[in-house]
């Protein structure tokens, strides 16, 4: 009967421990608070644009900066749209 | 030009959030361009149903008070290119959603993409009301319970009355998504048929999802049903609810476990 049941239950019963993951690194996140995430990336994304816009003319929102927490990292994704790598200062 | 879709049910836990997530995803697959949004402000989930959750920085809230732009808040799906996902607040309360805030995101989402999907609170009140306020179709959620059809019921009288739809003279159009059937209990006469249901509320039907554990196997892993086990029954019956809603003509049939799927398995044991 043991044996029926993890024959059937692979695949199906592996995916809890995934979740217990999932759940551990989402709730010590969000614990801690994460208000303070938000203005990080809004600084970041501000001071990004500014040093880009010295050299080339970038709109906006073409410079995003998104987040991906880890357990023991998290990284930080920026992307940014430039038009053509021409520098801003010449026509 | 892109369709707002609603999917909601009055009663909570009939399966909203995991019908949100598996038709955006079986949509997106067909390589239309589809953003998820998760109108559940205060408990929002569909992050997590979606596998988006460590990704979360900015939410609905954040681009209604004009604290991130849109697309500073919109989080692309890592498996499914064409497919997006607006997350909803956690901490904030469900009054900073304003109708007028709702209107300019609802305004921009409409630009960008195909398929708009707004994953409805449980309720009748004001978070479900903006849900659906911009809609032109509802899925209303169902499970075959009395509970469930008389709270489907009210509901559809809200997307008859209180819609800028049905303000402006128009007609949501609605369509019956059953969830969690289970088809031995019903031939048992333990559930509601499918038929009475389909009397009682008489709207179109758009599909049956039958109960199956892999839809918690797949809230665990963090991807939509129709990612997870393409294969198993609730994955086919969204997978194919899907084509309905992109107007393919399909008779609706309850699908079940693959025979040869599990004759297989038993060859490749012994
Ligand atoms: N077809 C199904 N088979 C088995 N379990 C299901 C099925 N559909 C949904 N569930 C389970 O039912 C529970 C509620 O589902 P879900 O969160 O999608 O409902 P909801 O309507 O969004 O709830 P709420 O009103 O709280 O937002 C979840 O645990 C989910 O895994
Ligand atoms: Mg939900």
């Amino acid at each position: 009967m043991s044996l029926f049941g993890s024959f059937f239950g692979r695949g199906s019963k592996t995916s809890a421990p995934v979740a217990r993951d999932r759940l551990q690194i989402l709730l010590a996140h969000e614990r801690t608070g994460n208000g303070n995430e938000s203005d990080l990336l809004n600084k970041l994304q501000a001071e990004i644009l500014e040093v880009i816009k010295r050299h080339i003319a970038v709109d906006q929102d073409k410079v995003q900066v998104k987040l991906d927490r880890g357990n023991s990292v998290s990284m930080l994704e920026i992307d940014i749209e430039v038009p053509q790598m021409r520098p801003s200062g010449q026509p | 030009m892109a369709k707002v879709l609603v999917v909601t049910s009055g009663k909570g836990g009939v399966g909203k959030t995991t019908s949100t997530a598996a038709l955006g995803a079986a949509l997106a697959q067909t390589g239309q361009n589809v953003v998820v949004v998760d109108f559940d402000v205060g408990l929002r989930n569909l992050d997590l149903v979606m596998g988006a959750e460590r990704r979360v920085v900015f939410d609905l809230i954040n681009v209604i008070q004009g604290d991130a732009k849109l697309s500073q808040a919109l989080i692309r799906d890592k498996r499914i290119e064409t497919l997006s996902i607006l997350p909803a607040s956690q901490t904030r309360d469900k009054d900073a959603l304003t109708a007028e805030g709702v209107a300019s995101v609802m305004a921009q989402l409409r630009e960008k993409f195909d398929w708009v999907i707004c994953d409805s609170p449980a309720g009748i009140e004001r978070g479900a009301q903006l849900a659906m306020y911009h809609a032109d179709h509802a899925i209303v959620v169902t499970n075959p319970e009395v509970s469930s059809v008389r709270d489907s019921d009210r509901i559809i009288g809200m997307l008859d009355s209180t819609t800028e739809k049905a303000k402006g003279g128009g007609k949501i159009e609605k369509h019956l998504l059953l969830t969690r059937y289970d088809p031995a209990r019903a031939a048992r006469g333990e559930m509601l048929r499918i038929e009475d249901v389909l009397e009682i509320l008489s709207i179109p039907l758009l599909g049956i999802i039958p109960e199956s554990e892999e839809v918690l196997r797949a809230s665990n892993l963090g991807a939509p049903v129709t990612l997870s086990s393409p294969d198993s029954p609730p994955a086919r019956a969204y997978a194919e609810a899907a084509r309905r809603l992109e107007g393919e003509k399909l008779e609706v049939t309850v699908p079940v476990e693959r025979k040869g799927l599990l004759a297989s398995l038993f060859k490749g044991k012994s």
